[in-house]
């Protein structure tokens, strides 16, 4: 079990709290959560990785803990301590008024 | 009728605005999708209660929400806007070209007769079609593979398709509008396309009369006279009365003839109404004085509409889809600026009562008359 948190507005979009958490089958990477996310919630495709490149979304960023795991490989395992569900994947938008 | 709802797309949410038939008290509902840029809302012609609304924003991209019980509740329906086979390129602001790459969805344009049958208009440029009430999303290709498409340009506010109008005799003709590309028609359900600018000019692109470039805001027409268009240009005020093959300018007396907005009253299809603004640099209204200006006979002819709008000191922007009219008698009109105020005429214009003065930015306004 993965743990993963996610920004205000998709807390909204999926009607979740702060907190979700995704079974991930197979090694634990970026897209593996990323595609478990997307499956428990649908509404949320499109909102963290565009449709048409599959890339991360230039305002949204990856951390866990104080590392910044945004511009890792898609693939790269990630942390042991995410993949034992022992520290959240955080999915955090960037600060930008208006 | 029993009354109107007034769908309100702003910077930062959703609004509806609910009165009976007299239009004079007035219940606000909202922020739905709080925080979040509601580009446009529309009501479905054949259901009222089914209504898209297109949430879009940098963070998270493009949402889509659809309501079955008139806005009261909301469900997200499909996102996913493909453009159809190669992309290409339009021409980018420094004149170098660029690929076409979806950004937001700026107008839905329900069918007149199926509420699962809804057209997006997106940007960048092109035209999408969903027949399973938003869930998935086809593109009609044959817009954006036109000809002229590689010389396009990118409006200021972005590469736009943000006009969709459906002729309700001829299901097969659908009239739209890009900036800066101009106006285009389908007579054949959006298989292929024609420019329809000939009569257009616009002074600030090389060719002051050519066949695609122009930056056309917005175009209206009244059901009962599909063949007769009103277009508000970048400047110029037009009418076609051969369904776009022909365009004359019909700016009149205008105190200027720069702006976004144009609608039809509803009853009188030649009465129209624009909201004139300085100019292309100055995005608010002339001595800041907020004036909408009607025509009682299709253009040239214009009189100023001050009686309740603010007479000093204001200088907002109505953006060009932020105006509608209800189908009631007496017709009401309804605007939204950029300043957040809401107003509405019960009687076609002639006074105005600020339903609400203070929301966000607004982007667009429409309004069910309901059973």
């Amino acid at each position: 079990m993965i743990r993963v948190i996610i920004p205000h507005h998709l807390r909204t979009l999926a009607k979740t709290g702060a907190e979700v958490t995704v079974e991930v089958n197979g090694p634990a990477t970026q897209r593996a959560l990323l595609d478990a996310l997307e499956a428990r919630y649908p509404m949320l495709r499109g909102t963290i990785r565009d449709y048409a490149t599959g890339q991360r979304r230039a305002f949204l960023r990856f951390f866990v803990g104080v590392e910044d795991l945004s511009l890792e490989s898609p693939d790269a395992p990630l942390p042991e301590a995410v993949a034992a569900g022992k520290e959240p994947f955080r999915i955090i938008g960037a600060i930008a008024g208006g | 009728m029993s009354g109107v709802r007034v769908l309100v797309g702003t910077r930062k949410g959703a609004f509806i605005l609910t009165s009976d038939e007299k239009r004079q008290q007035w219940h606000v509902d909202g922020p739905h999708f709080g925080g979040l840029e509601i580009y446009h809302l529309k009501g479905s012609p054949a259901d009222p209660n089914r209504i898209y609304a297109s949430q879009a924003s940098d963070w998270f991209g493009q949402v889509v929400h659809r309501s079955d019980d008139g806005g009261q509740t909301w469900t997200t329906v499909g996102n996913e806007f493909t453009y159809v086979g190669r992309t290409g390129t339009h021409q980018w602001y420094d004149d170098t070209p660029h690929p076409w790459d979806f950004k937001r969805v700026w107008h839905f344009e329900p069918s007149l007769n199926d509420p699962d049958t809804v057209y997006a208009g997106v940007e960048d440029a092109a035209i999408f079609r969903s027949s399973d009430g938003g869930q998935t999303w086809q593109e009609l290709p044959g817009l954006r593979q036109h000809d002229t498409a590689g010389i396009w340009q990118t409006g200021g506010g972005g590469f736009c398709l943000h006009t969709i109008v459906l002729d309700p005799v001829n299901p097969d003709r659908i009239f739209v509008a890009i900036s800066a590309a101009g106006a285009f028609r389908s007579d054949d359900g959006g298989q292929t396309w024609k420019p329809i600018n000939r009569g257009l000019h616009s002074e600030y692109i090389p060719d002051a009369n050519a066949e695609v470039g122009h930056c056309v805001h917005r175009i209206a027409m009244h059901p009962s006279r599909p063949n007769t268009l009103f277009m508000q240009k970048h400047w110029d005020v037009l009418r076609s009365d051969d369904a776009g093959d022909n365009w004359h300018e019909v700016s009149g007396n205008l105190p200027s003839d720069f702006g976004f907005v144009i609608d039809v009253h509803a009853h009188e299809p030649e009465t129209i109404y624009v909201v004139p603004i300085k100019s292309d640099s100055e995005h608010y209204p002339p001595e800041g004085k907020l004036r909408v200006y009607r025509s009682r006979n299709g253009g040239n002819e214009w009189e100023a509409l001050t009686n309740g709008l603010p007479q000093e000191n204001c200088y907002v922007n109505v953006l060009r889809d932020a105006m509608s009219v209800d189908t009631l008698d007496p017709c009401g009109i309804y605007f939204g600026t950029t300043g957040g105020q809401v107003y509405a005429s019960a009687d076609g214009g002639d006074t105005w009562q600020t339903i609400v003065h203070d929301l966000p930015a607004v982007l667009s306004v429409e309004v069910q008359a309901l059973p």
